[in-house]
């Protein structure tokens, strides 16, 4: 990856392995911040077996550029990367994750909440809770 | 005109995409109103258009050669 660079992947199931880990490194960055988000085995009371994931892959990007664009206007980061699962993800596995590098932890730390709470209002992905007894399909930030 | 379709829109409907007849809507809003009355099965609460892969104001203005898609509430992450 490239000063001021951004990549992104949709993958098929849960995210493994080192992912964009090694290519968000640089002598340039004083620190990278990564986030996982991980698939709870509860919604409320009821018992998760399961998520399914459809998304809008062309916008996905597109939206996720637009994203990164406002966040780098906001705060001083080098390099975005990120990964979001598509399919399906069982209880206990990685569906996004997300590397930010920067000169200094406070800016990538920020950067890394506005990112994930700007994706979840915007990014046109969709997350289905599989049930023993059915499935419901979430809705905006959940 | 054609519509793209995900999540529990296009399960409500059945499929992943819908093909709108002349005369087709003019503008976001007349196409949510359109298939609002189309597919009352779906629901269209909080339901956003994207054209050519970004979000559209409800007074933007379609034409058939736009990539259009119906977008319901997103939960990614």
């Amino acid at each position: 990856m490239t000063h001021s660079s951004f990549a992104f992947r949709l993958c098929e199931g849960p995210l493994h392995g080192p992912g964009f880990a090694h290519q968000i490194e640089g002598d340039d960055a004083g620190c990278v911040v990564e986030f996982r988000g991980t698939v709870r085995g509860k919604a409320g009371d009821r018992e998760v077996l399961r998520l399914e994931y459809d998304a809008y892959p062309e916008m996905v990007e597109a939206e996720l550029r637009r994203i990164v664009e406002e966040v780098r206007s906001q705060h001083a980061i080098l390099r975005v990367a990120i990964e979001h699962s598509s399919g399906t993800v069982p209880v206990g596995g990685c569906s996004v994750r997300v590397w930010i590098a920067s000169a200094h932890r406070a800016a990538a730390f920020a950067a890394a909440a506005m990112l994930m709470d700007e994706l979840k209002q915007r990014v046109p992905i969709w997350k289905k809770e599989v049930y023993a007894d059915g499935g419901v399909w979430l809705g905006r930030g959940s | 005109m054609r519509v793209l379709l995900f999540a529990g829109l296009a399960e409500a409907v059945g499929r992943a995409s819908v093909e709108l007849q002349e005369p087709t809507p003019d503008t976001v809003a007349e196409l949510l109103s359109v298939l609002a009355e189309a597919y009352p099965q779906a629901s269209w609460q909080g339901v956003r258009i994207a054209v050519d892969q970004a979000y559209a104001e409800p007074a933007a203005r379609l034409d058939s050669s736009m990539e259009i898609a119906a977008i319901p509430p997103v939960s990614g992450g």
